[in-house]
């Protein structure tokens, strides 16, 4: 068995267990979510530790049968760019169980249910980042909306069912277009070679022009529904708004990469003619999702619809990144979908403490926290920068090599995606300016600063957020192999003018 | 000089079994008093089909294959089938033994003295045992008849206790005897249809054995032909409740005693679904220019209407059948299909929506208020504050039907679909995947109903199941959990017994 299958599988015995605690005790129940998960995440780091850098095939490898009819398989492995996101995943889920001690209860169902539901969706995330095997990842792909829909539907506030039903929707309408379309890849599959779904192999498939521009769409779709790009993302200021702050971390943080990593794995991997024709195209609505998210920022009133379409703005220059075909852009964008979620993890999780200690959600009514509740405020200032890609911060080095990378091939959209880091200064300075400081609003005056449990919960995110502003390294060394594999095998050379690196 | 035929018995005795276990039923019913029948009946019908079962593995790797003079084939898809049905039945059965469910004398008028004191004396007749027998050997025979005439005999054998068995309700009878009479007329007409077009190919073909009618095709007036495979087609597509010729299954469904509607959900469609697939796949297979793409338009139209109407309904039962509309419509694209990966896919299918909807209309047995049973939606709200575990259980089942992965409906769907798009008929995958996400919509939101609405004041309650309902429930989820993990051994086994012999 090998130490992913391991990693994968200890979330779902922690919930077992904790389904065993009655659901009265919930300090013991939070206390065990939080030594479990914290456990898994130091773990995980292992699986980093013994990674082979210097190779680009899949590791840790592990194949077992599982539908044989179909030839399914439990099929495992990671290169670079699934193990960042599985760390990823791993790291923040303590964060979150331990940021989210209050906010479990106040749910439909308590602490209980909400943390076996943690646990289960963190066993998915690791199964859908590990999968080499479509089928499974499509099995994971859309077993682990379940979690996500109950956790919204219960423990998140406001129109929480309709945001909770409009979500699943989505996501299953864009799972079945993606449904159809691997039914196609497997029947060509065994008209070719096979009957398999077998990534490495399926990649080999000759299929002609026609069938893999829509069996492409088919995936695209999908993962643009799941990303979410411009026009297809209309659900997640829904879902964010909806959300309990833990949930929308998840969703935002470590979700929603799943549709930027299926970009990579399966759209570029599997259909790289296609993904030439549709570049242009993508590109397009990517610097759309830019600008549009940007704007649509500056005119919320609301913290969680701020952060949501901060978000859209975001995976606007993850997905011009990755559609660049250069290797800076590719580097970038996977470093991207890191930094991102340790940002978006920072303001949500901040955004959240403050919005339980004033009862409001709405930007106007805070005002002078820097004054009254200061590492609160400065905490969210540091979250806030790192979104604007502020240098010195971590963001800032995905966002550059996205618009290098960007420039060298389609220099007209890094201009116009350059705009959008404009638009980022006035999106998160005017909100910082109205909530931390001027006048302190009547109502704020007795807000409490963080906990000790918070401070716990924050520091290391913050940490994360300074270090890898400074020395991404580690974290670009383990993705820049894989990003350079992936550009080449999809037939594309860098561009002459290549930027320093 | 008159030569008896030789039936070969051994190869009848599953459906024999049934039927004696239906024979000896009716005696007690006539002979033995009322306070032992309902124990002694429930045995007979449990101890003839595990007989059956038993007798089925018997057979199973035999080399003859046609008994009775030819007008049936013990193939293994037959054989797959019939297994199918019998198990479905030992669930069906436990369930149908809470007898509550049923009016205690059928004859009695409903609101009358007769139907009040019948009640009050507890003089509960049991003859819904030897009626459920009887059908169960008629879906059993309609799956492995080859000629028309049998399939016609089958076809009635199986409907008439049916229509009846509809009208048995014990609670809103005279929208149960509603159902019943409408049942019973459509299904009158659907039947004189299917004679009709059996005429036809008679006329076509000089022979009603479904291989004969295959081995003439090409011979003569292809009109003939045609009409033919429209009216026994339009018989079939009645059963299986298909669009156009679905309007009965709503009403049907609701007005019928719910443990009835079970049965009639999953066995009905295995046995309709395994004639089709056989008459399709053997009789009509020469001739598949004409009808593959007629049956392609009403599988799309079915797939659509099913999933569309389905989000108007506020009945659960009248939901479940607009589901089980839409789930025709996913089969009828494995019998388009018209390989051997379309039958085995087929096979999957039937069993695993079978338990899946035994369980779903057993569990909604046991949602009442003081007045009976309550299918009303609104009412359900809440039901998962109330009792979590069965709240979950149908919840699962519901994603089942909507075909989520790690469920069995999601297993079957591929398999439906994969078999679809390697026949080339790429338009039924895109439509399916299509009605999918609609039928979607309406599943999950009878989840928000359960979970996330609070419950209200004249809200329902669930009762403590008798253990008989419990032993079918829990086995029928542990089923449908099983094929969702682990499909691989009822998957590998559709796929060896996916073969039709001519």
């Amino acid at each position: 068995m090998s130490l992913l299958t391991v990693i994968g599988l200890l979330p779902l015995i922690s919930a077992l267990l904790i389904a065993a605690i009655p659901s009265k005790s919930t300090g013991l129940i939070k206390r065990a979510t939080f030594i479990a998960t914290s456990l898994i995440a130091i773990i995980s780091i292992s699986l980093a530790t013994g990674f082979d850098k210097t190779s680009t095939g899949m590791q840790y490898v592990q194949s077992n049968p599982w539908i044989s009819s179909f030839n399914i398989n439990y099929a495992v492995g990671i290169d670079g760019i699934s193990l960042v996101l599985i760390l990823l995943s791993t790291i923040l889920v303590p964060i979150v169980v331990l940021a989210t001690w209050p906010e479990a209860d106040g749910g439909r169902w308590g602490a209980k249910v909400f943390y076996i539901l943690i646990l289960i969706l963190e066993t998915m995330m690791i199964g859908v980042f590990a999968a080499t095997d479509l089928f499974l990842f499509y099995v994971f792909f859309e077993a682990m909306l379940i979690p996500v829909y109950f956790l919204i539907g219960g423990f998140g506030s406001g129109n929480k069912s309709a945001a909770a039903m409009k979500f699943l929707l989505y996501s299953l309408f864009g799972g079945l277009l993606m449904l159809a379309s691997i039914i196609g890849v497997y029947v060509i599959a065994g008209n070719q070679i096979g009957a398999t779904f077998d990534l490495a192999k399926l990649a080999t498939l000759q299929i002609d022009n026609k069938t893999e521009n829509l069996l492409f769409l088919g995936f695209f779709i999908a993962f643009a529904i799941k990303a979410p790009l411009w026009p297809f993302h209309t659900w997640l200021p829904d879902a964010a708004k909806a959300a309990s702050p833990g949930t929308s971390v998840l969703l935002l943080g470590v979700l929603d990469k799943v549709g930027t990593y299926g970009m990579i794995r399966f759209c570029i991997e599997l259909f790289p003619d296609a993904s030439k024709t549709f570049t242009p195209l993508i590109i397009t609505l990517a610097v759309i999702s830019i600008i549009y998210g940007a704007f649509m920022a500056i005119g919320q009133r609301d913290i969680k619809g701020l952060i949501a379409f901060t978000s859209i703005s975001h995976f606007g220059f993850i997905t011009m990144g990755i559609f660049a075909m250069t290797t800076q852009g590719m580097s970038g964008a996977n470093l991207y979908m890191v930094n991102h979620g340790f940002s978006t993890a920072a303001l949500f999780l901040i955004a959240g403490w403050m919005m339980m200690r004033r009862g409001s959600s709405v930007i106007s009514d805070f005002g002078g926290l820097q004054r009254v509740t200061p590492i609160m405020a400065w905490t969210f200032f540091i979250a806030g920068m790192s979104s604007l890609a502020l240098p010195g911060l971590s963001s800032f080095v995905s966002e550059f090599l996205v618009l290098v990378g960007t420039y060298t091939r389609y220099p007209v959209a890094a201009v116009i995606g350059t705009l959008g880091i404009v638009l980022a200064a006035l999106y998160i300075l005017i909100p910082i300016q109205k909530t931390l400081h001027g006048p302190i609003i009547d109502g704020n005056e007795k807000l409490t600063d963080l906990s000790l449990r918070e401070k716990i919960a924050i520091a290391p995110v913050i940490l994360v957020i300074v270090v890898m502003g400074f020395y991404p390294k580690p974290v670009l060394d383990l993705i820049n192999p894989t990003a350079e594999k992936v550009v080449t095998k999809a037939g594309f050379t860098d561009p002459a003018a290549k930027v320093g690196k | 000089m008159l030569i008896a035929p030789s039936l070969t018995y051994s190869l009848l005795a599953p459906i024999l079994i049934v039927l004696a276990g239906a024979l000896i039923g009716v005696l007690v019913e006539a002979f033995l008093g009322k306070t032992h029948r309902p124990a002694i009946q429930l045995t007979i019908s449990i101890g003839s089909l595990l007989l059956a079962l038993q007798q089925l593995w018997q057979i199973r790797d035999s080399s003859s294959l046609t008994a009775a003079v030819n007008s049936v084939t013990i193939d293994k898809a037959g054989i797959f089938l019939q297994a199918t049905i019998v198990l479905l039945s030992l669930a069906a059965v436990l369930l149908i033994a809470d007898q509550e469910n049923f009016v205690a004398q059928a004859s009695a008028i409903p609101g009358s003295i007769e139907e009040r004191s019948a009640l009050e004396q507890k003089n509960q007749q049991t003859e819904i045992f030897p009626l459920f027998l009887f059908a169960v050997a008629g879906m059993m025979l309609f799956t492995i008849a080859s000629d028309l005439i049998t399939l016609f005999v089958a076809l009635e054998v199986f409907s008439l206790p049916l229509y009846l068995l509809a009208g048995l309700s014990r609670r809103r009878r005279l929208l149960s005897q509603e159902a019943a009479l409408k049942y019973f007329l459509l299904g009158a007409y659907s039947s004189a249809f299917f004679l009709f077009g059996s005429a036809f190919l008679y006329g076509y073909s000089g022979t009603i054995s479904l291989s004969g009618i295959s081995a003439a095709a090409g011979n003569g007036n292809d009109i003939f032909l045609l009409i033919g495979i429209i009216f026994v087609s339009v018989g079939l597509l009645f059963k299986i409740s298909a669009v156009p010729f679905h309007s009965w299954t709503p009403d049907v469904y609701q007005g019928a005693p719910t443990p009835i509607t079970g049965f009639m959900a999953a066995c009905t469609k295995v046995a309709a679904f395994g004639a089709i697939l056989r008459i399709f796949y053997i009789g009509f297979a020469q001739s598949q220019t004409q009808w593959r793409p007629i049956i392609t338009v009403i599988a799309i139209i079915t797939m659509l209407f099913g999933s569309l109407v389905a989000i108007a309904q506020r009945d659960v039962k009248r939901m479940l059948a607009y589901s089980s509309i839409a789930h025709a419509g996913f089969l009828l694209s494995g019998v388009v299909a018209l390989n051997k990966d379309g039958l085995a896919a087929s096979l999957f299918y039937l069993f695993a929506y079978g338990f899946a909807t035994l369980a779903a209309f057993g569990i909604i047995t046991l949602i009442r208020d003081s007045t009976g049973e309550v299918t009303d939606l609104n009412r359900w709200v809440g039901l998962g504050r109330k009792s979590p575990l069965v709240s979950a259980a149908f919840a699962f089942l519901l994603l089942s039907f909507a075909g989520i992965p790690l469920t069995a409906g999601f297993v079957g769907k591929f398999a439906i679909f994969s078999a679809a798009y390697k026949s080339g008929n790429i338009s039924l995958v895109v439509v399916g995947v299509l009605a999918s996400a609609i039928a979607a919509f309406f599943y999950i939101r009878v989840i928000i109903m359960i979970f996330f609405t609070d419950p209200v004041n004249n809200s329902v309650s669930v009762i403590i199941p008798s253990i008989k309902s419990k032993v079918s429930i829990v086995a029928s989820m542990i089923i449908s959990i099983a094929l969702g993990i682990a499909p691989s051994l009822v998957l590998t086994t559709a796929s060896n017994f996916a073969n039709f012999v001519k």
